[in-house]
């Protein structure tokens, strides 16, 4: 498998890969595979219509990962990927998936990844996504992508989202739905600047008694930057779920946040939380206090907010 | 040696200009332990305001070992070598007691420093060091972290505006032997603490009374404190705590 520099870098900024990724993997690099491993609990195959992958984890998958990074390096490049994962019963896995582009033409490049999971019973999934964009040309680096998650009787689903730097422009959905005992876990960060807009909507049906959603998002929004978190919970069943939007805003960054919450079951028990507000001055100066100037200071408190 | 030469500061409020700190000189002599006591709204805050350089002076000087820091930011004020520990020591989302531990040694210390750090101030390092520096810390909690970063900092003067604030009784007399503590350690530090307790008062070197921002008595623990003991600047242990 041959990759250039830049492609290089940018699979170490989605996928923290220095090299070929142990375990099962698939590669896309400029609208087409590169590089891909199954191992005897995972598949993928290539969907016959050619518009993406399907991955396949057997029943009592363990300790195994997959890696799907998307990685964009030619301008004016824009597509639209299926990538759906079937994980069979008492799996525990990780999945690593993120999309890095660099564009220095004057086309945009867009990647919108539609990710649908199916998860099986009494499984646990870890799974990963980083954005990252880089380049200096004016074209834009424009990323939508939409998760969907299923999730069967009492299995876990982590999900861990970050998007820190360069992405002009994205949209994010997702979607889960949750059956008896199903747990979902949300982790989003979110750093956008310049002229940058990026929406995150979430919608998260809790079906089954015991179900829980805990979604939770940290965000930054710098320059004349734009964002949005919507993120509802529709409790249909004795749930419960919490919801949290925390930013941070700089310059002369906007965000609105719109947490809802929807209880159709008496024993539905939903919270939600959100603040918005710029760094607060007592802590720049008790950093400053320690010899940081007051630019490394902002520095430290974003780094640690977002970590 | 920390010198104030004629210090004043003002600030404009509805009725016009308030003078909060009024043409104080003080001086205060090295590896000396130092305790600035007086009436609430007597100035005592604002003054170590002014020497971590939090607040800008309205006129005078501040001379550090020599070296004029009157126009100097608080980054260079602590890069300097003066450390400042908050009344209400600030949280942080995200940032982890090790981390504010590494920021304030200025050095990427291991683990280990860190931990002797925190068992320096009476915490279970294993407990904390990853800890958020949020809000599920409690008051008293903070305050050992806080002491903990002037620590690590290694700083020439430690400033400490009224370390008894918002903590409980148990948690004060750990203060008080981690102040003992610092007092007899070999390292070669002034620390000037703001409080109105006698137990703090008590293990000075000397005391300086601020009313009305003016000095109204100096001198040494010996000379000063049997004349304030009892009286709302040297208060007892459970008076005025919180």
């Amino acid at each position: 498998m041959n990759i250039d520099t830049i492609q290089q870098r940018l699979l170490e900024e989605v996928a923290d890969l220095h090299d070929v990724p142990e375990g099962a993997y698939n590669l896309r690099s400029n609208g087409q595979s590169i590089g891909r491993n199954t191992t005897a609990n995972i598949d993928i195959q290539s969907k016959a219509d050619g518009s993406g992958i399907d991955i396949r984890i057997k029943d009592g998958t363990v300790n195994e990962s997959v890696h799907i990074p998307v990685i964009l390096s030619e301008s004016g490049i824009k597509e639209t990927v299926y990538n759906d994962f079937f994980v069979g019963d008492n799996c525990d896995v990780l999945i690593v998936a993120g999309c890095g582009i660099d564009n220095c033409g004057n086309q945009d490049s867009q990647h919108n990844g539609i990710h649908r999971f199916y998860i099986g019973k009494n499984s646990r999934i870890r799974y990963v996504e980083k954005h990252y964009g880089s380049g200096d040309g004016s074209g834009k680096r424009i990323l939508d992508p939409v998760t969907e998650v299923y999730i069967e009787e009492g299995s876990t689903v982590e999900m861990e989202m970050a998007q820190i730097k360069g992405v002009d422009s994205t949209e994010r959905t997702t979607l889960a739905e949750l059956k008896e005992g199903a747990k979902l876990v949300i982790r989003e960060r979110l750093m956008t600047h310049g002229e940058q807009h990026a929406l995150s909507v979430y919608k998260v049906s809790l079906n089954g008694d015991a179900s829980s959603a805990d979604i939770v998002s940290r965000s930054v929004a710098r320059d004349t930057s734009y964002q949005k978190f919507d993120a509802c919970i529709i409790g249909n069943a004795a749930c419960s779920g919490h919801t949290e939007c925390d930013s941070i805003i700089m310059d002369n960054g906007r965000i609105l946040a719109v947490p809802s919450l929807e209880a159709n079951n008496i024993d539905a028990a939903l919270v939600h939380e959100a603040a918005i507000g710029k760094i607060a001055g007592d802590q720049l100066i008790k950093l400053m206090t320690l010899g940081l100037t007051e630019s490394e200071a902002e520095e430290q408190i974003i780094n640690g907010f977002l970590k | 040696m920390l010198e104030l030469k004629n210090i004043s500061f003002n600030i404009e409020d509805g009725d016009g200009k308030a003078e909060i700190i009024r043409d104080i000189s003080l001086t205060i002599p090295d590896n000396k332990f130092v305790v600035i006591t007086g009436p609430n709204g007597g100035g005592k805050s604002t003054l170590a305001r002014l020497i971590a350089g939090i607040c800008p002076l309205s006129s005078g000087k501040i001379v550090l070992d020599g070296t004029d820091i009157t126009g100097m930011s608080i980054t260079e004020r602590a890069r300097m070598g003066i450390g400042f520990a908050f009344q209400q020591p600030v949280r942080f989302k995200g940032l982890t007691v090790l981390d504010l531990l590494r920021i304030a040694a200025g050095t990427k210390i291991s683990v280990c420093q860190a931990c002797d750090y925190l068992s320096e101030v009476g915490l279970c390092a294993k407990e904390y060091i990853d800890r958020e520096v949020n809000s599920s810390l409690s008051g008293g909690e903070l305050k050992r972290i806080e002491i903990a970063t002037i620590l690590a900092r290694d700083v020439k003067l430690a400033v400490f505006d009224e370390p008894e604030a918002g903590i409980d009784l148990w948690s004060f007399n750990n203060l008080i032997r981690i102040f003992e503590k610092m007092r007899s350690s070999d390292k070669n530090r002034t620390i000037l603490v703001i409080s109105h307790q006698e137990r703090i008062l008590n293990i000075a070197d000397e005391i300086v009374v601020l009313a009305d921002g003016k000095i109204l008595k100096q001198g040494s623990k010996d000379e000063i404190l049997p004349d304030i003991i009892g009286t709302q600047y040297a208060a007892g242990v459970c008076s005025r705590i919180g």
